[in-house]
């Protein structure tokens, strides 16, 4: 079956069941009320009066949990890069002999890429994740999954497991720190992450949760973030990650004279939007152009005294400075995107952390995205129709995630794309990206180096940037000249064979990720 | 009255390809492709290949493209003009360290032997003749005369000091003589005349400074070498809103009086006479090139 998209969906796939095709960003989040699904009922755990659940090894854990072959096992990744504890917990497992596992992820970086092998052995039959990277995302598009992947957003992750398409069996979560009865932060110890957003879903719904920290303090352990009545058992080991390395440079602004431009020209759009104003809302990525474009767009709050009301997503040190100056009155972070972060979520009543389910979930009462009024976001490759691709790169490996992005521009009134129109040589700006992660119809404004193109959808927007200097095109005429200086480079070949599956998030399947044919 | 607005001319390595794809989206006036001094020897004829091709197949877009080739004295000048010519999208040739009249005549028979040979039209590729020694300074008005290619000229800061044997600072009162001297040999010969680099790109204040400077005694424009410094050499090159409105008040005062049949007009009590009327119609046109 084809869904809108044109993308042809199977009906079933072995290990995966029933697919349902997209169509369209809310037809589905109208409808759901009708189908009649209910939130998974939730495994009863019970805890005897002087239970202890602090346990001396990884090993030992594992056996309480009762995990068993085929079982899912579930991860957050808040340290990003600097994640120890996901191979950690791995590596256990294959010693002890386990079989056939479900590895659902918040997301997977290049600190997992090495999880291939335990696919190679047995131990992992299906990924589930937002991300891939490095070689993982080779070996997934090389096509060495049995079951395809499943990608899905933030607010996907939350949903599919609120609905129990994805039950979770036993939950390892990273805590930089805990008490003996399992209260659990991210904002003490020496592996601090700050926000613990996507581990909160995830120690709600498992039917066994087990808090891994390498920082057990004094009970009570405060700020609680995830509850000890969420957490079965507790384990100390020497190190769960380096927050050193959850940061991608996003404390420091670009000096890239391309992306500059890129930002400057994207804070005006911004400006005469219809959306910039009093008591605005705000998200960006911590890529260059996206956190140079928060900058410019700061400079010209100060300026015309605006203050916005929130600023939302990964809270990178940034916009922590934004906040200090007084262009933002509150700060919800689901991920902190820096080391930096943790202090600001521990001191500052101002800045709220917050659960994926209640940032960018669609199948709940209102999550915040809902109310978003302006998005910045990054861009691998968007296509004449404003579809986006942030996964696979020009290669045609996967080496990218879904993250907030699909979610977040669903939600915002304004979703801004920054990206140059070309990177080296391939161009940014194509005819049909590799794979959808964001569609169209949701995406409002790209911005390039070489102009600026307004969904036809948006006619208000044409309306309202028009004569205001900016250099306005057509995309298909920005295409166009994007073509005329890198030409068509030869994109990369793809055989039929699907290896995974992009789920939009209200869990229909988008598109799909094919596997790559390498010749040379 | 014909204007090319030539406020700022930026710099760009011509052996860094990064820079050179991406040279006509900062919004400066003019490009200016380098061959000499931020070229190392060993990538002498690698970076005249790549500035070659990137003028030929790259479509830049609304900029003037120059290239500053290297000293008529090198080995590697004839090659450059030969090369860089045979591009055909050029506007002109920047000629560094020009001494004498002869070194622009030099320049010229080349160019025209290869306009000739390329088959583009005789006279269309401009000279920039760069003055950076004291001889130069010295000859400056012959120079800025020598050819009729000769549409602007430019003083290099840091050659000069080192030939004069002093050093560079940041306030520049040492070559404050030899700028004055350049904008007047410019003047004389109704040619645009572009001051030196600001060396310091993390210092805009100091920049604007200078820039206000430059603009104060004479200068049309000024060479940047980082994208960053071009909005700040921009506003101060902008007509002020003092400016503006005397040139409006000017203008409306002088056409009142011609169709009054007056000979003497004056506008707020003093006398306009043609020289003030046509800087005041140079700052309208200046404004309108802005919009």
């Amino acid at each position: 079956m084809k869904n809108k998209l044109g993308i042809d969906i199977p009906k079933f796939v072995e290990g995966l069941g029933n697919l349902k095709p997209y169509k369209g960003p809310f037809n589905r989040i109208r409808k759901v009320s009708k189908e009649e699904i209910t939130q998974v009922p939730t495994k009863i755990r019970s805890s005897l009066p002087g239970r202890k659940k602090l346990i001396n090894s990884l090993e030992k854990v594992i056996e309480l949990s009762g995990l068993k072959n085929g079982d899912t096992i579930s991860f957050h990744h808040h340290l990003r890069n600097g994640d120890h504890l996901l191979m950690k917990v791995m590596k256990t497992l294959d010693k002890m002999g386990f079989k056939d596992l479900t590895i659902f992820s918040s997301s997977l970086t290049s600190a997992h890429q090495n999880l291939y092998e335990y696919v190679e052995n047995g131990v992992i039959k299906r990924i589930f994740t937002s991300g891939l990277r490095g070689e993982l995302g080779k070996f997934v598009s090389r096509g060495k999954m049995d079951i395809p992947v499943i990608i899905r957003s933030h607010g996907g992750r939350a949903r599919a497991i609120k609905t129990g398409e994805v039950k979770i069996d036993v939950a390892f979560i990273g805590a930089p720190s805990s008490d003996k009865e399992g209260n659990l932060n991210g904002v003490r110890g020496p592996s601090a992450c700050g926000s613990l957003g996507y581990a909160m879903v995830d120690a709600k719904y498992a039917n066994c949760t087990i808090a891994i920290t390498d920082h057990l303090v004094e009970y009570p352990n405060t700020p609680i973030s995830i509850p000890q009545y969420e957490i079965d058992y507790i384990v100390k080991i020497d190190r769960i990650g380096d927050p050193d390395k959850i940061g991608s440079g996003s404390t420091r602004l670009t000096k890239n004279p391309v992306d500059l431009v890129i930002a400057e020209n994207a804070a005006k759009a911004i400006l005469y939007s219809g959306y910039f104003g009093q008591g605005m809302s705000f998200q960006t990525g911590a890529g260059g152009a996206s956190l140079a474009t928060a900058k410019y767009l700061a400079d010209i709050m100060e300026k015309k005294q605006v203050v916005g009301s929130y600023a939302i997503g990964g809270i990178s040190s940034y916009m922590i400075d934004l906040y200090k100056r007084g262009l933002f009155k509150k700060m919800f972070d689901v991920q902190s995107f820096d080391k930096g972060v943790v202090s600001s979520l521990l001191n500052n009543d101002d800045h709220i952390e917050i659960s994926a389910d209640f940032y960018a979930n669609p199948f709940n009462s209102g999550a915040i995205i809902n109310d978003l009024d302006i998005v910045v976001l990054a861009a691998y490759e968007i296509d004449t129709d404003f579809n986006v691709n942030v996964l696979v790169d020009s290669h045609g490996y996967a080496q990218g995630a879904s993250g907030g992005h699909s979610d977040t521009s669903a939600g915002a009134k304004l979703t801004v794309i920054v990206a140059p129109s070309f990177r080296a040589r391939i161009p940014t700006v194509v005819d049909k990206v590799n794979t959808i992660i964001t569609p169209g119809e949701t995406v409002d404004i790209l911005v390039t180096e070489r102009g600026i193109a307004i969904n036809p959808r948006r006619k208000d927007l044409i309306e309202n940037l028009k004569s205001k200097g900016l250099p306005i095109r057509d995309i298909h005429d920005l295409r166009k000249k994007v073509e005329l200086i890198t030409n068509n480079p030869k994109m990369a070949e793809y055989s039929d064979k699907v290896c995974g599956f992009i789920e939009y998030r209200d869990g229909t399947i988008l598109d799909t990720i094919k596997q790559v044919v390498e010749k040379y | 009255m014909k204007i090319k607005l030539r406020r700022t001319m930026l710099y760009i390595p011509g052996n860094n390809p990064g820079m050179l794809q991406v040279a006509d989206i900062f919004g400066a006036d003019s490009v200016l492709f380098d061959l000499e001094d931020s070229v190392p020897l060993s990538e002498k004829d690698a970076a005249r290949d790549l500035v070659a091709n990137m003028i030929t197949y790259r479509a830049y877009e609304n900029i003037e493209i120059t290239v500053r080739v290297n000293p008529i004295t090198t080995s590697c000048f004839k090659n450059d003009v030969k090369e860089i010519i045979a591009s055909k999208n050029l506007q002109a040739i920047r000629l560094p360290k020009t001494n004498t009249p002869e070194d622009v005549s030099k320049l010229e028979e080349l160019i025209e032997k290869c306009e000739k040979e390329n088959g583009i039209k005789i006279g269309s590729i401009n000279i920039h003749p760069m003055i950076e020694t004291a001889l130069g300074v010295e000859n400056a008005f012959s120079i800025a005369t020598a050819s009729k290619r000769v549409n602007a000229i430019t003083i290099g800061g840091q050659d000069l000091t080192a030939d004069m044997g002093i050093a560079k600072t940041k306030t520049a009162e040492e070559i404050l003589w030899a700028r004055s001297r350049i904008v007047m040999a410019a003047k004389a010969a109704k040619i645009d005349v572009l001051d030196t680099v600001f060396t310091d790109i993390n210092d805009e204040e100091g920049l604007i400074e200078e820039t206000k400077l430059i603009k104060k005694i004479g200068f049309t424009g000024k060479a940047v070498i980082n994208p960053r410094q071009i909005d700040p050499v921009h506003k101060v090159f902008m007509p002020t809103e003092k400016e503006i409105k005397w040139a409006k008040e000017v203008i409306n005062a002088y056409n009142h009086g011609l169709n009054l049949g007056k000979g003497v007009i004056a506008c707020k009590g003093k006398m306009i006479d043609p020289p003030v009327v046509k800087r005041a119609e140079k700052i309208i046109t200046i404004l309108d090139l802005l919009k």
